[in-house]
């Protein structure tokens, strides 16, 4: 058994904190430009196209996660693609964001009140000129709190990557307690990382609900 | 490349998905139980308790919501037993999925609790009612009446987190999945079949959900009608 102090636990384990937040920030913002195409179809007039991304956003938000790791990662090589854990990871958390951050972003499209849209028509704007105009600059204002939020879930989503083989916080944990056994001490301290990563965004978040929420 | 996909070698592995299937469903109902009075509590606790009840609600609240379920998981199953407490892994996962369901239900009647008319309060008190009579009769029923969809959604993402119970061996559904997987080595085919039960059993467990809840709060709805 190789001897660790706390102290090299814990540089492992922030070492490997690095990856989980560029998982997180690969998901955050891959998912939310994904999000932004699915969210102008959602709340589109073709009405196949928009059920078909309600579609997808039941499947994504009515299933484990786990299980769709599981899919991409054994999925995409049938497909004849090698992909490494990394890229599986990557794809399907991309993939599960979009899906939450589309029906959080079609909430406040929806919250905009019906006559903007009619105003917009009747002074000859299209589909797209409406939203980009007036209804997605006055939806991004209740959106931001939601955002924020939602942020804090998909940096603790990423830790089911470990299971997959992604060496990310998580993992590294779990290989530490195997060498050192001890995991009393190596799961506090992971929990902790993912508490400091955390907590100050869900304080964020709170703050903003609070402010916006004011100024209304 | 072309897959063709075949599910014939799983058929005999039926069994297994079902009681897979009844342990991830057997887990969520306890977890419900256990957790939603465990969010009762704190929630009383976070509005009307003690500084020191307050203190410790807050810090559980935060602590289970800003980290991976599954950490909490590997802490209670791995890390616990070097502080001799030992439990068995489904045990382990029906406490980790309580506390993680509680820390949720915990915020989600503090809201209900917070948009209940405070003078449905002073009416109670001006009938001599006591704290704790208010509170059981007048404000957690119309709470919990008020954030049910809530609380319903929060259960069935409990319910899909649950898969990661598999990890720490619980027989549940996601583990049938891996061990079909590794027997017929039919391993998108498995999941593929795991991945829809799971879909059936949330579109399920949300109908049930809002059936109870319509039958449960049927008085409550129309004293809130009626009061407007």
């Amino acid at each position: 058994m190789t001897e660790f102090s706390l102290w090299d636990m814990l540089r492992g384990l922030v070492l490997a904190g690095r990856w989980t937040l560029v998982l997180s920030l690969i998901a955050f913002v891959c998912g939310g430009l994904v999000a932004l195409v699915l969210l102008v179809i959602r709340v589109g007039r073709v009405r196949w196209a928009a059920r078909a991304v309600a579609l997808y956003i039941e499947i994504f938000q009515g299933t484990p996660l786990l299980m769709q790791l599981f899919l991409v990662f054994f999925g995409l090589p049938l497909l004849g693609l090698e992909v490494s854990p990394w890229v599986a990871a990557a794809v399907c958390l991309t993939l599960y964001t979009s899906a939450y951050l589309t029906e959080i972003w079609r909430g406040c499209v929806d919250a905009i009140p019906h006559g903007q849209w009619e105003a917009s028509s009747s002074l000859a704007m299209g589909y797209v000129e409406q939203l980009r105009h007036v209804i997605l600059p006055q939806a991004l204002r209740i959106a931001i709190a939601p955002t924020v939020g939602f942020s804090v879930q998909v940096v603790k989503s990423t830790a089911l990557a470990s299971i997959i083989g992604f060496d990310e916080l998580t993992k590294t944990g779990t290989m530490l307690t195997n060498a050192t056994f001890q995991p009393f001490t190596v799961y506090g301290l992971v929990a902790l990382l993912y508490f400091a990563a955390c907590y100050p965004l869900s304080l964020w978040a709170r703050h903003l609900e609070r402010k916006l929420h004011v100024a209304n | 490349m072309h897959y063709a996909l075949d599910f014939a070698d799983l058929r005999q592995y039926f069994m297994l998905f079902v009681r897979g299937a009844a342990l991830t469903i057997a887990l969520t109902a306890a977890s419900t139980v256990i957790g939603v009075v465990i969010g009762a509590l704190c929630a009383i606790a976070r509005e009307a308790g003690s500084n020191g009840f307050r203190l410790f609600a807050g810090l559980y609240v935060e602590w289970i919501r800003n980290t991976p379920f599954i950490v909490q998981l590997f802490f209670i199953f791995f890390g616990l037993p070097s502080l001799g407490i030992h439990i068995g892994e489904t045990s382990a996962a029906l406490i980790a999925m309580s506390l993680n369901l509680g820390a949720y239900a915990t915020e989600i009647v503090r809201a209900g609790m917070r948009a209940v008319p405070r003078g449905l309060s002073e009416a109670g008190l001006s009938l001599a009612m006591t704290r704790a009579q208010i509170l059981r009769h007048v404000v957690l029923p119309q709470a919990f009446a008020k954030v049910f969809p809530a609380l319903a959604s929060q259960i069935v993402i409990v319910m899909l987190g649950s898969a990661v119970v598999s990890q720490i061996s619980v027989p549940d559904l996601s583990y049938a999945a891996n061990f079909v997987q590794s027997r017929t080595f039919r391993a998108f085919e498995s999941y593929l079949i795991v991945t829809a039960l799971y879909l059936l059993l949330a579109i399920a467990l949300r109908r049930v959900l809002m059936r109870c809840a319509q039958r449960l709060f049927r008085g409550v709805a129309k004293v809130r009608g009626g009061a407007r």
